[in-house]
């Protein structure tokens, strides 16, 4: 059961092939077996069991959605009411929310049936999942490498086929990266697509949530239950959802593909470069036609995130100050005492620094030279993509530098660590949305293809991601050591 | 030396919104301590602020009142510092871009008028409270007020006394209240004023260093803190000394502002916009909607009353000092339908005085106004005299009865047969034989005498007017 897609698995269901509670137990059975996998931050398998009777009741009554009693993971940036929401930090390794994401009433409604949640780097920051309170993830198809992040646990899940799908959230990169490093697909949608309310914060203009899946079939399936406008999310945007199920056949032939003549410069693997071609030839192939483009600002993308990002998380994260919830520190001796303790003893390192990059960047004398510079050249980089779109219909390049790297090869150097997001984060500083898809694999380890869309053209995207997968297998390969 | 004051205000009014400025708890004061803080009000993991219109709408209220630009863009940002009754560890509150821009509101003192500038006016949300007896040293936190909507008002630094100072915290304590955008109820807090206070030589152009204080909840105590603070500035500079820049507390008990702290520990809030709100847009429409909607407004209504009703400067300020006092006062002239003077004596003097009397304020009179005009009437058309409408008038403060009613129950209609008068008067001169001597041999007070048997005999129901005239007529 574990090798089929949401959509085969919804079609199993239905011709009751089997139950969703028989699912669930399945998947929570390889849950228990994967454990060193280390995905999961917490498994609900009550409640999952509960959910699961439910959907088969739907289900027997002809009720059923494409993804009631289909088995899910929730990264553990979601609050969900009742089930610890941890975000990976030991600050709220205590935390249970009184309510529910709306990301997560979403799919709840839509009837799937969540398994646990997911790791992840703490508070959504860093690229390896190493910077988790509960440990670092282990790579599917390669357990001594890294899954990528911050959302590792979601991408190792569905990889190790733990889960069905996952969701992600994406500030720099955070779905795309762990997708290619695990061979899965993920979205990251239009900022303001997916409602941020309930997602825990790390950098608000940035944080985006999506799916992460086996196809670009599945990921339409998900995208579709998590989509649209919430009045509690000033930045979500109002506008009607498509069926993203509607135009995943359409032709590609004559579609306008640009590509990023600064992602093939320095620094980009030899392998990836050669498997990112690869995929190009595949879309030569179905008609398409790719033409160079340049994005002069582009090389700024990851100096001007590491402003803005660590600006907005010192005040996002602000809240963690041990009077009302989360971590405070045995026996404060008084308010400061107890601030200092409660934050320096929760918080991880990566989270302190990036704290202190954002708060010394907002500075008073520092305010100008470095938040108000970086928001500047944001638009610009912005304005390069308008620009190229005025030209292409979509942008293709790799979503990484390198496939996986060893668990432990960059913890001392977080620079090194930070130019391994460089290809995605350009995308969050415009809000544009963008997939990676399996094209390959160098050295035996996954490499995505990083497609990236204008504004809301969610739909197109997964058109054309979805026309690459009719033609390739790299989705249906699974790790040898989880089939 | 001679020295000059300089004073600049900060005003915070709270909204009158039924639910928070990002949330949808309700905002009534004097709930049980945190029962009404949701989950976005206590700053929890994932909430995110969603803008109240109502609060843009009051901002937007205010600004066109006091004839301000109103800012078509303004964005939201976030202040941080830490303390535990500020839940997120950041106020959300406008910054570079506030809703209102210049504008200005005009004060009188001694008669005078100036005109003071409010440099501008910006959208925040209150923090809650932190309660420090009852939990044995440590501190309780209540976040019922955490999100309520706050307009501060930041005057320019244009006023040169302690008496100016109260005269536009008055004016606009009256105006927000006029608006219906604040309460104004300055012991729950909803309306309080931060003043900065320096000294300058006479003359001197640049400002001297000035001290802020914080959180002065009254009238008195706002002139008595920057009292307190002038002298304190000048006896420092006198003597040598320099001022520190700082912020101070003042101490209504000992009547004294003492240090909060210095510039040097201030906090560098690191403002910056909020990604989580929309910058906020006014449209033109909303601006015009509003401009039709807009009360008359204290200043003007003053003027009118001193037109249309034909007062002096002290009584019109009084009758329009509120918008219920104005609408007490207008309800009466329209249903007495008679001599607008009359209604201005009845209602500043007899009325105001019972209700000042009983501690009353004009809405809580016990007398409606409607009531009010039907005894006027009666005065007007002589149905009874000023003297009888006084005792009616107490009747009527002790029970829900109208004019008519106690006049007709207790027959305190004035005599207007003068058939009947004549009978009485000539009774009187009848038995009085020596005083009418008198009268005619040229004692002309001992008219007075006759007038007050007259009186007398008809419990002074009698028109006096009558009296005289058929007296003078019968003593001839």
């Amino acid at each position: 059961m574990h090798t089929k897609t949401i959509a085969e698995l919804a079609r199993g269901l239905q011709n009751r092939e089997y139950s969703s509670v028989e699912l669930t137990q399945h998947f929570l059975g390889r849950i228990k077996q994967a454990e060193s996998v280390n995905a999961f931050v917490t498994v609900t398998e009550e409640q999952a069991m509960a959910v699961a009777k439910k959907a088969d009741e739907q289900i027997a009554k002809g009720q059923a959605g494409p993804l009631t009693g289909i088995p899910i993971g929730q990264k553990d940036i979601f609050c969900t009411q009742d089930v610890k929401t941890s975000c990976g930090s030991k600050m709220l390794d205590n935390f249970i929310s009184p309510y529910s994401a709306t990301v997560v009433e979403k799919i709840n409604q839509a009837g799937a049936v969540m398994l646990g949640k997911l790791n992840m780097d703490e508070f959504a920051m860093g690229s390896s999942n190493e910077t988790s309170f509960y440990g670092a993830v282990k790579n599917p198809w390669d357990t001594t490498a890294v899954p990528g992040g911050s959302s590792g646990g979601s991408a190792a899940a569905v990889a190790a086929r733990l889960v069905a799908g996952a969701t992600g959230t994406d500030t720099g990169g955070s779905i795309r990266q762990p997708a290619a490093f695990c061979g899965i697909t993920g979205l990251k949608p239009t900022y303001g697509r997916v409602s941020r309310y309930g997602m825990i914060a790390f950098a608000s203009s940035l944080d985006q949530a999506g799916p992460m899946t086996q196809t670009v079939e599945d990921a339409a399936i998900m995208l579709q239950a998590m989509a649209g406008f919430d009045p509690k999310d000033s930045t979500s945007v109002d506008q009607p959802v498509p069926d993203y199920l509607d135009g995943l056949e359409k032709d590609i032939k004559g579609l306008k593909i640009g590509l990023i003549k600064e992602f093939f410069a320095d620094g980009l693997d030899e392998g990836c470069a050669k498997t990112v071609q690869a995929a190009l030839d595949e879309y030569r192939k179905m008609g398409a036609e790719i033409k160079e483009i340049s994005l002069p600002n582009l090389k700024l993308s990851i100096p001007v995130y590491y402003v803005i990002a660590p600006a907005e998380c010192s005040a996002n994260l602000s809240r963690y100050d041990g009077v009302r919830f989360g971590y405070r520190c045995e026996d404060p001796k008084d308010l400061n005492d107890m601030y200092i303790r409660s934050r320096g003893e929760a918080f991880g390192a990566e989270v302190k620094r990036r704290i202190l990059i954002g708060t010394y960047a907002l500075s008073a004398g520092y305010y100008d030279a470095y938040y108000i510079k970086a928001q500047k050249v944001r638009r610009l980089i912005s304005e390069d993509f308008k620009k190229a779109f005025s030209d292409v219909d979509v942008i293709m390049g790799p979503v990484t530098p390198t496939t996986a790297f060893g668990i432990g090869e960059k913890t001392s150097d977080p620079i090194e660590m930070y130019l391994s997001d460089m290809y995605t984060i350009a995308v969050n500083l415009a809000g544009l949305p963008a997939i990676s898809i399996p094209a390959g694999f160098s050295d035996n380890k996954p490499v995505g293809l990083q497609i990236i869309g204008n504004y809301f053209a969610e739909s197109q995207l997964l058109n054309v991601a979805h026309q690459y997968q009719k033609v390739t297998d790299w989705h249906q390969q699974l790790p040898e050591q989880f089939a | 030396m001679e020295w000059e004051t300089v004073i600049g205000l900060e005003i915070h009014a709270q909204l009158a919104t039924k639910s928070k400025i990002f949330s949808g708890a309700s905002t009534a004061y004097g709930a049980p301590p945190n029962t009404q803080a949701c989950a976005v009000d206590l700053g929890f993991p994932g909430v995110l602020p969603v803008l109240n219109k109502q609060a843009v709408r009051m901002a937007v209220i205010f600004g066109m009142a006091i004839e301000a630009e109103i800012a078509p863009y303004s964005v939201f940002a976030r202040k941080n510092y830490f303390y535990p009754d500020l839940p997120k560890g950041y106020q959300i509150s406008q910054f570079e871009l506030p809703i209102v821009g210049n504008g200005h509101l005009d004060i009188q003192v001694n008669g005078v008028s100036k005109r003071i500038g409010v440099t501008r006016a910006h959208l925040e949300e209150d923090a809650g409270k932190s309660l420090h007896e009852d939990f044995h040293g440590l501190t309780g936190i209540d976040l019922n007020r955490a999100g309520t909507p706050l307009l501060e008002i930041v005057s320019e630094p244009d006023m040169r006394s302690a008496k100016e100072a109260v005269a536009y915290m008055k004016k606009l304590h009256e105006l927000v209240r006029y608006l219906k955008i604040c309460d104004g109820n300055m012991q729950e807090g909803s309306f309080r004023c931060d003043a900065n206070v320096s000294v300058r030589p006479k003359g001197q152009q640049e400002f001297g260093t000035r001290a802020e204080i914080k959180n002065i909840n009254s009238f008195k105590f706002v002139e008595k803190a920057i009292n307190f603070e002038v002298e304190r500035q000048i006896d420092i500079l006198e003597n040598g000394g320099q001022i520190v820049q700082e912020t101070r507390l003042y101490d209504a008990d000992k009547d004294e502002t003492r240090s909060m702290r210095s510039k040097e520990e201030a906090n560098d809030y690191r403002y910056f916009p909020d990604p989580d709100l929309l910058p906020v847009i006014v449209e033109e429409s909303l601006k015009q909607e509003i401009k039709a909607e807009l009360p008359e407004l204290p200043e003007a209504k003053k003027q009118r009353f001193k037109d249309q009703y034909q007062q002096d400067e002290e009584t019109a300020s009084q009758l329009t000092a509120t918008m219920e006092m104005a609408d007490y006062y207008e309800r009466v002239v329209k249903n007495a339908n008679c001599e607008a003077k009359l209604c201005t004596s009845w209602v500043t003097g007899t009325l105001l005085g019972a209700l000042n009397k009983a501690g009353l304020e004009i809405s809580d009179s016990p007398i409606e106004a409607e009531r009010l005009a039907g005894l006027l009437q009666r005065i007007a058309d002589n149905t009874i005299s000023g003297k009888i409408a006084k005792q009616v008038f107490e009747e009527m403060w002790q029970g829900n009865a109208g004019a008519d009613e106690i006049i007709e129950a207790k027959g305190l209609k004035q005599i207007t047969d003068t058939g009947a008068i004549e009978v009485i008067i000539d009774k009187i001169i009848a038995d009085n034989p020596a005083q009418v001597e008198q009268y005619l041999s040229g004692k002309d007070k001992v008219f007075g005498f006759f007038v007050g048997q007259v009186m007398k005999a008809t419990q002074g129901k009698a028109n006096p007017g009558e009296v005289n005239k058929m007296l003078k007529d019968k003593l001839k």
